[in-house]
């Protein structure tokens, strides 16, 4: 299983290297979206700080890690797409039932190649919406390790569920309708331990990432479970 | 295996039914008429007869139908989906399959109907349709979860994969109705000020008598709704089915006309 | 494991289906180990359902069909003979962005085949020097079926199934083909190709079949 897994893995990382969609399409996609919350949310409005009477602040600072979220979300339905649509070529699903590869290790490979595609994302959009709404850092063990969590909850259930698209000609369509209300919970979680990690106090987000742990060893499990069947044709 | 066979199956008990015109049998139609005078009774009691609430006033009376809905539909219809899918993934029975799909519409249906009697219960109540609630939102958000199991149901290619891919999404999709309940259960319990919530009436006597008569009303509905949606199905397969030998006739005979032609798609 | 003498192929009435539609409407064929059929007729016929078939890639809803053996009707036998064949489809199941050798390299090691054999096979398939390093996007047709023709001959199956190998090639190429398909069976393997070329089945095959309707005339 991990052979087959390192085998996909390393494949679908060349195809992105060579092809570079990841870099200059979705990327760049992830910068707008926060880009066009900023348009949404007005910049200017302004808000006092939870428990403060006094100080306040821009609403866009407040809501910033929700929005952080959001804007990976949506990118990450693009990378997920971009991960089955290269094996859509003819004859390519043939090819890998007949290969004889583990289901399994290539669920984890495709899985394992979006996780790195997305942390990569994540890097660039994390200084990107410090950069645009201003938040402060309180806990920054906290934000990492919330965010790859999250992140190997997004791959493996993103993966799976495109899985249940693949060959089709609605994926497009159907794979965010299938994959966004079960990552709600996962908006949810990152969004608000993402928030103590920005504002503090930190302790309030410990709960949530052992709740984005359990949402990624589940998915994991199921994916490994699953793929097999979902990858038959027949 | 996977199909019930070229010629289609035979077993089911209900294929009975001869005059295939509608799905009606005695014993349906009985089921029918309680329920009809179930809900008559059930509107009776919770509109007329019981008083109104303590806190709440008269918009409780949604109460009676809006909680027991709640929970016919989570709880039932989606554990028969679940169940339907396992059973399916594992015996090959096309039955199996036609239920976990009957018993999600009708799941979806009862959400829906859940969410509009819970907005309808919020304005009086809240002052506004919505107040980001853990039931109602929770409640969306798993409408929104098997409308997508609906449309994988409804996907436009081979059938049999269609049913095995529809299977496993409605075991995963049961997973998802319950971490999607117990987190935004969390969420908003860190965040939210003390609101209104259907269940927090006190309710004893003629009102419990209409709760519980309302739960009973409400499965009764749905036992009918369920019975006759997965008549439907049956007769649909059956329907589908049924034209597979007069295909194969028709496919090897290709050969006499079409020749000349060069053959058929 | 089967006997030499087993057939290799063995169906008997298989009916497979397409959705609802009789791709295979009570097919009945036979095939012996070190032949090569070579399956003919029109356009729809089934020949390509035939070959996915044989492949382990198509299921049988009534009829019996063996593979090596393996009984290609259940979940589990059509897993288990997939590693035993090849199959040549229409398309050429390569990734578009990578190169012709990488393309080799990974379809060959996804198979369990020896990545030592990939330098050889190229060769053998003239797309050895220049051609390596070209992505397979810049192939032409011809030049992708030798690419997937290297994969299949990396991967060293006993069953070899061709769907229409001589499309898109020149006469060098079929030449080619044919000569691969000759090799190999006369290293044990068997060989079912469909084919629209009638000149070349009197070089290649020993057997022609005509497909017909679903089933086999």
């Amino acid at each position: 299983m991990w052979r087959d897994a390192r085998l996909i893995a390393a494949k679908d990382l060349r195809v992105e290297w060579v092809s570079r969609v990841l870099t200059t399409q979705v990327v760049p996609f992830g910068l707008l979206v926060l880009i066009l919350f900023g348009f949404g949310i007005s910049p200017d409005l302004q808000t006092f700080e939870p428990g403060e009477a006094t100080s306040k602040v821009a609403v866009l600072e407040q809501v910033a890690p929700g929005l952080f979220w959001l804007a990976v979300l949506f990118s990450a339905l693009l990378a997920i797409g971009r991960s089955f649509a290269i094996e859509a070529v003819d004859g390519n699903l043939d090819a890998l039932r007949l290969a004889g590869l583990d289901p399994a290790g290539i669920f984890l490979g495709k899985a394992g190649a979006v996780l790195v595609e997305l942390l990569l994302l994540e890097v660039v959009l994390g200084f990107g919406s410090f950069v645009l709404y201003g938040a402060p850092l309180d806990n920054a063990v906290l934000l990492v390790t919330v965010v790859v969590s999250a992140t190997v909850g997004i791959a493996s259930a993103g993966t799976l569920y495109a899985a249940l698209a693949a060959g089709l000609r609605v994926r497009d369509t159907l794979v965010p309708l299938l994959l966004l209300p079960v990552l709600a919970p996962v908006l949810l979680g990152a969004s608000l331990a993402t928030e103590a990690a920005l504002f503090g106090p930190a302790s309030d987000g410990w709960p949530w990432l052992a709740a984005l742990g359990a949402f990624a060893v589940l998915y994991l499990g199921a994916g490994i479970l699953a793929f097999g069947s979902l990858l038959e044709d027949s | 295996m996977t199909t019930t066979g070229v010629k289609g199956s035979s077993e089911h008990h209900d294929a009975g039914n001869d005059r295939s015109a509608h799905t009606g049998t005695r014993g349906s139609r009985t089921l029918g008429i309680v329920t009809l005078v179930s809900v008559a009774v059930l509107l009776l009691f919770a509109l007329v007869v019981s008083p109104p609430e303590a806190t709440q006033g008269d918009a409780a009376r949604l109460f009676y139908i809006h909680v027991p809905s709640a929970i016919v539909c989570l709880y039932l219809a989606f554990s028969i989906t679940l169940v339907g899918s396992i059973m399916y993934l594992w015996k090959g029975t096309i039955g199996w399959d036609l239920i976990a799909g009957s018993a999600a519409e009708v799941g979806v249906l009862f959400l829906f109907f859940t969410l509009v009697t819970g907005m309808l219960w919020g304005k009086p109540t809240w002052g506004t349709y919505w107040q980001w609630d853990p039931r109602l939102t929770s409640t969306a958000v798993s409408f929104v979860l098997y409308l997508g199991y609906l449309a994988v149901r409804r996907l436009d290619m081979d059938p049999v994969l269609r049913s095995r891919r529809a299977a496993v999404l409605g075991i995963v999709s049961f997973a998802n109705l319950i971490i999607v309940r117990y987190s935004v259960q969390w969420w908003r319990s860190l965040h939210q000020g003390p609101t209104l919530d259907p269940l927090d009436m006190q309710i004893s006597g003629v009102m419990l008598f209409t709760w519980v008569f309302g739960v009973f009303t409400m499965l009764l509905v749905f036992s009918w709704l369920l019975l006759h949606r997965f008549r439907v199905a049956w007769l649909e397969h059956q329907l589908a089915e049924a034209g597979i030998d007069v295909a194969i006739r028709e496919r090897r005979n290709e050969a006499g006309g079409d020749a000349a032609l060069g053959g058929a798609i | 494991m089967p006997a030499v003498s087993d057939p290799v192929v063995l169906l008997s009435q298989a009916v497979s289906l397409l959705g609802r539609f009789p791709a295979l409407a009570g097919a009945d064929l036979r095939v012996d180990p070190g032949e090569v059929v070579l399956l003919q007729g029109p356009n729809g016929a089934g020949k390509s359902t035939l070959l996915r078939l044989c492949a382990g890639l198509a299921a049988v809803q009534s009829g019996t069909a063996e593979v090596m053996g393996f009984d290609v009707a259940t979940r589990a036998g059509r897993r288990s003979v997939r590693r035993h064949v090849g199959l040549l489809g229409h398309g050429s199941a390569l990734y578009d962005d990578l190169t012709v050798e990488q393309n080799v390299r990974f379809w060959t090691a996804a198979n369990g085949g020896e990545s030592a054999g990939v330098d050889a096979a190229l060769e053998r398939l003239g797309i050895g020097g220049r051609l390596r390093t070209v992505s397979v996007r810049n192939l032409s047709a011809g030049q992708r079926k030798r690419t997937a023709m290297a994969v299949m001959v990396c991967r060293r199956p006993r069953l070899w199934l061709l769907d229409e190998p001589h499309a898109g090639l020149d006469q060098a190429g079929r030449d080619l083909i044919d000569a691969l398909v000759g090799q190999a069976v006369d290293q044990g393997a068997t060989a079912i190709v469909a084919s629209h070329e009638l000149d070349r089945a009197a070089g290649l095959a020993t057997r022609v079949v005509q497909v017909v309707g679903g089933h086999v005339a």
